[in-house]
């Protein structure tokens, strides 16, 4: 067994410090590892969110040498092979979210962005006829685990606090999926321009990047809605016919 | 002590598939409900569930029906199953599921648009609703979504530490903590539905999450309800093997459901020499009618002849891998070689299970679409459970209902894949709407202060240790001995020394030191938890002690057979007087007349 050094930031509502701890690894151990270990050896009360330790339900993100990624998906020897020898691994709380304790952020916004959303709308009756193609445009944005780590990284989120104007990432998922899906009947253009304003998004792929379930928010979930928004409220055909008619012309 | 109050007519322990389903029902009855949960809403168990939902939608083969379904749940379940759960189930499940494609979830399709359907062991026929290798994660958040437009209250990272019980032993509420910030509730309620999942927290090598520590077990044990089965435990076949940390982890019974075959060191397809009696002539006896039948299943044909025998039953898979690893002909760690790269291509591969695609890639460094994986059996799910009425899912407690993983009677002595997520949504609905409906014709329970002082002192004492050992080496320890006590195969002598030792475990956890912070504290969340591992993994120790036989997910080695007698009709029942855990057995109920045709019980003298 060798030995690796870590830092972690413990402390509450933000005040804290990083505290740097010696931990034996074994093969194959991941970070979240490495955060059991020093719960059950050194520090109980160390505080990390966590459920299934199989990447499948997004319950420890954390920014790992300053990358937001899943803890139980981060491998320590590719850890160790990209911290520069002359520094230490760190591993801290998401920044965009307030913070609770040590590696544990209050995550209830986007709790509350999914109730603000409203549900699918189908057709009464049962039985449902759609081809696997149409299926899979929905179901791509049904792999998202919720670990919140696309809205920990976007910037219009955590940089310029835009939390009461813009939705995030993830919630551009969710509206894509239920837009999508090939039996919903809900009009969700307008909330997705206005109440979740999509527009705040200057489509710079970081969400897409940090993906633990590899979905491509940006060129799947979030262009094709900025797109429908630009049919809807931008165009300027329909934009000359509302001004000489003063009606809409849905499509 | 001070404590928040809270009044419902319905409060749900537990936001997995079950525990959802229940809220979404009672509050849909007009009962006004709560889900308490220890976890995020979305976190829970279920989302780790992979293959399906089994339901007799007939959809790709319209040969099945639910009174097949019916048969095959008996048969899988060693015929030690209450009978009426297992029709209502085959019954409701596919209405069940036909509903969540209305709430949102979008299953693969049949060429004809319908939902899909995927071949699992034991199911005579491709029966399981399913989203690539991701259906529990589908299931959960149609069910979360669903639940939050239901007017249903959540307390999130809240854990029942209580039951709280009027003078008759009627079930009144319960005392809660919230773990962001230590505050204690009580909560009043005319019913109480436990739909906390299972216990395989307390093996070393488990598919389970953190959640899985017996909860709802030991709280409706000490409310002096009835456990049933609890020594039949499934030990999944197919965990990852290596490297060691993840140890454990599920690999979705649908790699073999796809064609995936199992095989030695010395390359052998060894289930073909695994077959049980009661199963014979059920599958296929060489490759060539195995690979026959993938090839009709891949190129989406009625199969004309028979599965492969990797379908067998989960127990008896299990046990065939344990055998070849104990008989020297296990893979390089430990396990058996699951062959999928040389039945379907690397596409068909990464289209039909992703997520093990990613799995092995991320976390063992193995690319399942040019390699085998290694698998061995590892604790996955608890037949065992608070006994129910069929119908309504009450437990012998007035007021306390359970429903999903933490009842039992649906499975017997072992449950078939897929026949978990079915359960779930087909008796989380029932409890739900009997829960509502008891709620309608009693009166809100009025709370004793004293039982709420004392459930809170109870809990706040370990903050208040000094010195003494950190729960986590106890945790560790504690699942370490289940694991090589009361394991997949268990001898007299192994079972008593466990209950010895959890004698000792029980006194060392009393002592634990989690430190003293009440915001957020892992700890002493921990000693909880290890509070009802050690009363559950004492149950199940005691009943495996008692069945002198082997039968479904329990193994004896000095009982390596399944008994044709008392066994054979015979359930163990547990419940806890005075203060100590008590073992009696009682006569299982048979299936009426009509039920009973269905049943090939011919060959179940093996």
């Amino acid at each position: 067994m060798t030995d690796v050094k870590m830092q972690i930031f413990r402390g509450e509502e933000g005040e804290g410090e990083m505290v740097e701890y010696t931990i034996g690894l074994d093969e194959g151990m991941v970070l979240l590892d490495c955060v059991h270990r020093i719960q059950h050896e050194q520090e109980a009360e160390l505080s990390c969110r966590w459920n299934c330790k199989a990447g499948k339900c997004g319950s420890c993100s954390a920014e790992i040498n300053g990358k937001a990624r899943l803890m139980c998906m981060t491998r320590m020897s590719d850890i160790i092979e990209e911290t520069p020898e002359d520094e230490v691994i760190t591993v801290r709380p998401m920044k965009t979210f307030p913070h609770i304790k040590d590696l544990v952020t209050d995550v209830s916004w986007n709790y509350e962005m999914a109730k603000a959303v409203v549900p699918l709308k189908g057709p009464e009756e049962t039985d449902w006829v759609f081809s696997q193609f149409e299926a899979e445009r929905a179901q791509e944005f049904r792999t998202c685990i919720e670990c919140f780590i696309c809205q920990d990284t976007c910037h219009v989120l955590r940089e310029y606090r835009k939390f009461d104007e813009f939705g995030g990432p993830r919630t551009m998922v969710r509206l894509a999926n239920f837009e999508m899906h090939p039996m919903d009947q809900e009009d969700r253009i307008p909330e997705v321009k206005d109440e979740f304003g999509i527009g705040y998004c200057n489509i710079n792929k970081c969400c897409t990047d940090v993906c633990p379930a590899g979905i491509n928010i940006t060129d799947n979930a979030i262009i094709p809605l900025k797109e429908r928004v630009v049919d809807r409220y931008y165009d300027p055909i329909k934009m000359i016919w509302r001004t000489i008619t003063g009606r809409k012309l849905r499509t | 002590m001070t404590f928040e109050s809270h009044e419902y007519d319905v409060i749900v322990v537990g936001a997995g598939g079950a525990g959802l389903r229940a809220a979404i029902e009672a509050s849909r009855q007009g009962a006004k409900t709560a889900i308490i949960c220890k976890s995020l809403l979305g976190k829970a168990h279920t989302v780790m569930a992979e293959g399906g939902a089994a339901a007799a939608l007939g959809n790709a083969d319209d040969r099945d029906g639910w009174k097949v379904h019916f048969k095959d749940t008996m048969k899988g379940g060693k015929y030690l199953n209450n009978w009426r759960m297992a029709q209502i189930h085959a019954q409701e499940s596919a209405d069940r599921i036909r509903e969540l494609e209305q709430w949102g979830a979008v299953f693969d399709r049949t060429p004809k648009g319908l939902i899909n359907q995927r071949n699992f062991g034991g199911h005579t026929y491709p029966r399981l609703a399913h989203v690539g290798d991701s259906t529990g994660l589908e299931i959960i958040r149609t069910l979360q979504e669903k639940g939050i437009h239901s007017g249903v209250d959540i307390f999130m990272e809240y854990t029942v530490s209580h039951l709280l019980q009027n003078d008759d032993g009627t079930c009144t509420g319960c005392v809660a903590y919230n773990r962001v910030d230590g505050a204690m509730h009580a909560f009043s309620s005319k019913s109480v539905i436990l739909a906390t999942g299972g216990i395989t927290r307390c093996w070393s090598v488990c598919s389970g999450s953190w959640e899985y520590t017996g909860d709802g077990h030991a709280l409706a044990l000490n409310a002096g309800a009835e456990l049933i089965d609890m020594e039949f435990v499934q030990f999944h076949p197919t965990g990852m093997v290596w490297p060691p940390s993840v140890r454990g982890i599920l690999v979705t019974e649908g790699v073999r459901g796809e064609g995936g075959v199992l095989k030695n060191s010395e390359g052998v397809r060894f289930m073909f020499d695994n077959v049980p009696d009661m199963f014979k002539g059920d599958h296929a006896e060489s490759e060539e009618e195995s690979n026959e039948w993938v090839r009709q299943v891949v190129a989406g044909e009625i199969a004309t002849v028979r599965r492969p025998p990797e379908l067998l039953t989960r127990d008896v898979v299990a046990k065939a891998i344990n055998k070849e690893v104990a008989e020297g002909r296990g893979s390089t760690h430990g396990g058996a070689y699951l062959d999928i790269a040389s039945q379907r291509s690397p596409e068909e591969i990464i289209s039909k299970l992703p997520s093990m695609h990613h799995q092995f890639k991320e976390l063992a460094g193995v690319d399942i679409t040019k390699e085998p994986m290694e698998v061995g059996p590892t604790a996955h799910y608890v037949m065992g459970g608070v006994r129910v009425d069929a119908e309504t899912q009450e437990s012998t407690v007035a007021g306390l209902f359970a429903a999903g993983e933490v009842a039992s009677g649906l499975h017997g002595a072992n449950r078939l894949g897929g026949n978990s997520l079915s359960d779930l949504i087909v008796f989380g609905k029932r409890a739900g709407e009997f829960a509502a409906k008891r709620a309608t014709e009693v009166e809100q329970p009025q709370l004793d202060n004293a039982d709420i002082d004392a459930a809170i002192a109870a809990n706040l004492a370990p903050l208040a240790r000094e010195g003494g050992e950190n729960p986590g080496k106890v945790y560790d320890e504690l699942r370490d001995m289940m694991q090589e006590k009361v394991g997949i195969i268990r001898k007299e002598a192994e079972l008593e020394s466990a209950l010895e030792d959890l004698k000792e475990f029980a006194t060392r956890v009393g002592k634990t030191n989690p430190g003293s912070s009440m915001i957020y504290n892992s700890g002493w969340h921990q000693v909880m938890d290890l509070t009802n591992m050690v009363e559950i993994s004492t149950a199940c120790a005691l009943a495996a002690l008692t069945r002198t036989e082997s039968r479904g997910g329990h193994t004896r080695e000095d009982h390596p057979e399944p008994d044709n007698g008392m066994w054979s009709h015979t359930t163990n029942v547990i419940r806890k007087i005075d203060g100590d855990i008590v073992i009696n057995q009682e006569e299982l109920i048979q299936p009426p007349a009509e039920l009973e045709e269905l049943l090939d019980r011919v060959k179940k003298e093996d």
